[in-house]
């Protein structure tokens, strides 16, 4: 017997671990930025920015490596789903630019700092926007023909895709209030408590929809979530939601620091399995499969080997690097 | 009123965003390796002054770098976005080395970049300086993968051709180091640093005639210097062995880029003259006999091609490279002439005094940008009509979007570009226009830990005493 591995197969895992590390890390950062509109003060605004600040950069590389994973191994999927999601996808680089710059230039500048900040709101909120009406947009699926984009130019914007917007960016502030409660304390941990009152429920709100309404979409999502016996696959990912809004709504009303953010990220966690669940195997959604795909197997094994050895020690780097910096930010900078 | 189509909206989309994004690149893979010096002279001298040009110059490439970062992403969603179907055919090949690249670009920002840049008292000397390397060597790996794309698109090699029409690789180590990418490496790196030491050098004229007794200016200035004297003739070096591999592989680029229409033997080097692409002639040329085939063939009477062996729509525009060459000449020889120059002035002992060079250094601060631009639209629209020379055409390489979309996505990103850059060159200049102070702070007191990556850097501030001991500090 000789052993092979299913290279797009675990290509796929990649970048969706990738995608993932992106929505969770950079989640919590955007939604700093978009708390910044609703928190004022300098010395508050401060203590947020400086609550991200070191990591957001490294966050964001994780877009990056997901995008640039794409074309290196799906070259077809990139070339399909980037046309397809043009606007979405340019509002949401625009918005990344001027949330970046934000970080830098925000404190270079007492008479603009204004501008700065509402440059770090708009620009994560945006952003946020950007990604779940681009999410919406490949959940309904694209329509491809002939190796190429087959769709109009408006297809990604439905009531579906803007109701994924708005629920990105509310699930985005969620984890960005519970971030936040986490590491500050006085009065922005205060708004941060009563923001997380607003948009946890909310958050969970948005997923029972996203939940009701996917299954109708396709024949093949509705096949997945609901006839039997496959249900019975599937009936653990809406358990663990169960499990986390307990979690989370009691951590907020208990005034818990850790376990909102815990459990608004298993949320995440959860529904991206959902999402995962959905699509396999495709990657673009009902057009494509994952090895119809794939680029050719010497370019999978040829960029794997790096992977393998780089993104494991990133990981750990990543992950050493969150325990440094853990405990509460204070408005002066610095961490203690 | 003109009306652009989806195409040529496209390519000023992609040539717009990439120009932008090349000029914090050039500047930061050369002011990487700089800070790496300055950081090793530290050391090594023990001289604090040499901390404080590092430190000083840490902030600007802090501004410069982030610039980067964003300007960068932009671009690995570009490929898709406005270059669908040669993203579907050459990603098999071109897409694992940019997937290479934006490794290298993640493993340098998840960790080295914030300890060079928050370090220091932290992480103790030794470490700091090795963090200092890798900053460089990153970029140096950027650089490399990037690079290696580029001259694959310029001259394929290693490929095999799939049932799909996509390129396949055969063979990885002939796709990387394919004919022209060790010569456009080379360039490109000197020409990075070239770039640095010329903004090194306006910075330190600039406050040499301000106040010629600052120690951290003299160094700085007597360094930059150095650089044009001794990299500029290397790189004229280069970029004529460059020209050679050119000629082998892309003679009709080069032919546009001389301006020959006609393939001759002894042919003359034009310096100057105006392209008439519809007579296919260069008007008012001014020539030196022969010269042209001496450099391109190494020999005074030897053949080179004109343009009319190749029809029409296979010649790159004329008119656009045969200028752009010339300009990124002409700054060649004028940053020699500098360098040359500070060697004069150097012998008679007036390099700090020599407000003439000083003044003419200021004016060269921007030399390396206009060059590095030049030099890349020369290769890029050189290579023209094609995205992958001789096999893929630019036409047949776009995405089926809308003109409206693309349109309106421009002039966003132009929009945008202008403000936030505009902003950012701003900041960089202030900060460029205070002079270097003795004990040069790190970054201002009141500014916190951010951007530049992750880093571990509270828990070691806290330990700092212990791991100074581990690290020798
Ligand atoms: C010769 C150098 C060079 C060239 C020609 C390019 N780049 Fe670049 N790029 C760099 C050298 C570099 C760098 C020095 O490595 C940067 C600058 C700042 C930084 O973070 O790394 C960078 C950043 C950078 C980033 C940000 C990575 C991150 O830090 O998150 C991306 C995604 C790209 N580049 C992608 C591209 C693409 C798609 C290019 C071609 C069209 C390109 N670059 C041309
Ligand atoms: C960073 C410096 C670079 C600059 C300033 C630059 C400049 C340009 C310009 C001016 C064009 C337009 C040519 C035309 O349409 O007439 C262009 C096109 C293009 N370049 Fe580059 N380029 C750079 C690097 C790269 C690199 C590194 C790659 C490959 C990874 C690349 C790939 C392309 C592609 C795909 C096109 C579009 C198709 C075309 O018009 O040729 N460029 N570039
Ligand atoms: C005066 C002497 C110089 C000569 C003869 C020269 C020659 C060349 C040639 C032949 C090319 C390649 C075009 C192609 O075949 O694709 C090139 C490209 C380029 N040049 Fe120069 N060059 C000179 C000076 C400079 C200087 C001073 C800089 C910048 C500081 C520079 C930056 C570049 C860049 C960035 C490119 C594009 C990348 C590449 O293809 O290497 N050059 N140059």
């Amino acid at each position: 017997m000789t052993m092979t591995l299913d290279l797009p197969f675990i290509w796929a895992g990649l970048i969706a671990v990738a995608v993932l590390a992106y929505v969770l890390l950079d989640g919590f950062d955007l939604g700093v930025g978009i708390l910044f509109a609703f928190i004022k003060g300098e010395k508050n605004r401060d203590q947020m920015m400086n609550s991200v600040a070191p990591v957001w950069d490294g966050n964001e590389t994780w877009l990056v490596l997901g995008g640039g994973g794409l074309f290196a191994v799906f070259p077809l999927a990139y070339a399909i789903i980037m046309p397809a999601l043009y606007a979405p996808l340019m509002v949401m680089l625009l918005g990344l630019i001027f949330r970046g710059v934000a970080f830098e230039f925000r404190w270079k500048t007492k008479r603009g700092q204004f501008l700065w900040d509402w440059a770090f709101a708009g620009g994560s909120t945006f952003a946020g926007f950007a990604q779940g009406v681009a999410l919406g947009a490949l959940v309904q699926g694209i329509p491809v023909a002939d190796r190429a984009y087959a769709g109009g130019w408006w297809n990604w914007l439905t009531p579906f895709s803007v109701l994924t917007g708005v629920a990105l960016v509310v699930g985005y502030t969620l984890l960005g209030a519970t971030w936040l409660i986490l590491k500050t304390e006085g009065e922005v941990q205060d708004s941060a408590y009563r923001a997380a009152r607003w948009v946890g429920p909310a958050t969970l709100l948005f997923i029972l929809i996203f939940s009701a309404w996917t299954p109708f979409l396709n024949d093949i999502y509705l096949h997945r979530w609901l006839a039997w016996p496959q249900v019975l696959l599937v009936v653990p990912v809406p358990m663990m939601v169960l499990i986390s809004a307990a979690l989370l709504l009691r951590g907020i009303l208990h005034r818990h620091e850790l376990s909102p953010f815990l459990s608004a990220l298993s949320l995440f966690v959860v529904s991206f399995i959902g999402l995962g669940i959905s699509f396999y195997p495709h990657i673009v959604p009902n057009s494509l499969t994952i090895w119809e795909a794939a680029a050719p197997e010497n370019s999978l094994g040829f960029l794997l080997v790096g992977a393998v050895v780089l993104i494991p020690t990133i990981l750990v780097y990543t992950a050493y690097a969150y325990w440094v910096f853990r405990g509460k930010v204070k408005a002066e900078g610095g961490y203690h | 009123m003109v009306v652009f189509d989806a195409l040529s909206l496209a390519r000023m989309q992609f040539a717009f965003t990439v120009s932008f994004h090349i000029i914090f690149p050039a500047f930061s893979i050369g002011l990487a390796s700089y800070l790496a010096v300055l950081n090793g002279l530290w050391i090594w001298t023990e001289r604090s002054v040499f901390l404080d040009l590092f430190n000083y110059w840490k902030k600007i490439f802090a501004v410069a770098f982030g610039m980067g970062v964003v300007s960068g992403i932009v671009m690995s969603y570009q490929f898709g976005a406005n270059w669908s179907v040669f993203s579907d055919k050459a990603g098999p090949v071109i897409g694992p080395l940019l997937g290479y690249e934006v490794l290298s670009a993640f493993f340098l920002e998840a960790g080295f970049l914030g300890v060079m840049l928050f370090g220091l008292q932290r992480v103790g000397r030794r470490l700091h300086f090795f963090a200092t390397v890798m900053v460089a060597f990153g970029t140096f790996m950027s650089a490399f993968w990037i690079l290696a794309v580029s001259s694959w698109m310029q001259t394929p090699q290693g490929y095999a051709i799939n049932a799909a029409g996509q390129f396949i690789v055969t063979d990885w180590f002939a796709v990387i180091f394919n004919p022209s990418f060790p010569y456009r490496l080379v360039h490109m790196l000197l020409a990075a640093y070239l770039t640095t030491a010329f903004v090194v050098g306006a910075v330190s004229g600039l406050h040499l005639l301000r106040n010629r007794h600052n120690e951290a200016t003299r160094i700085m200035f007597s360094m930059a210097m150095w650089m044009a004297a001794i990299v500029a003739p290397i790189q004229i070096l280069a970029g004529d062995v460059h020209g050679i591999n050119t000629v082998q592989y892309q003679p009709a680029k080069i032919a546009a880029m001389e301006g020959d229409y006609e393939t001759q033997a002894g042919a003359p080097l034009i310096l100057f003259g105006i392209p008439n692409p519809a007579a296919e002639r260069i008007d008012y040329a001014i020539e030196i006999p022969k010269l042209g085939s001496l450099i391109l063939t190494r020999d005074p009477d030897g053949i080179v091609r004109g343009l009319k062996e190749w029809p029409v729509d296979q010649r790159p525009p004329v008119s656009v490279i045969f200028w752009s060459f010339r300009v990124m000449v002409a700054l060649g020889m004028a940053m020699l002439a500098v360098g040359v120059w500070s060697l004069v002035g150097r012998a008679r002992g007036t390099l700090y005094e020599a407000r003439w060079l000083h003044r003419a250094a200021i004016v060269m601060g921007p030399s390396g940008f206009l060059a590095v631009l030049a030099g890349w639209i020369t290769t890029e629209v050189g290579r023209q009509p094609y995205t992958v020379y001789g096999l893929l055409t630019t036409v047949r390489s776009a995405s089926p979007i809308d003109a409206a979309a693309i349109g309106a996505s421009l002039i966003a990103f132009i929009l945008v570009y202008f403000t936030l850059f505009g902003a950012g060159l701003f900041y960089i200049f202030r900060l460029m226009n205070k002079a270097p102070q003795p004990s040069e702070g790190e970054l201002a007191p009141h500014e916190p830990i951010r951007a530049g990556g992750i880093m571990p850097a509270p828990v070691m501030q806290a330990d700092a005493a212990a791991l100074s001991t581990n690290f020798g500090a």
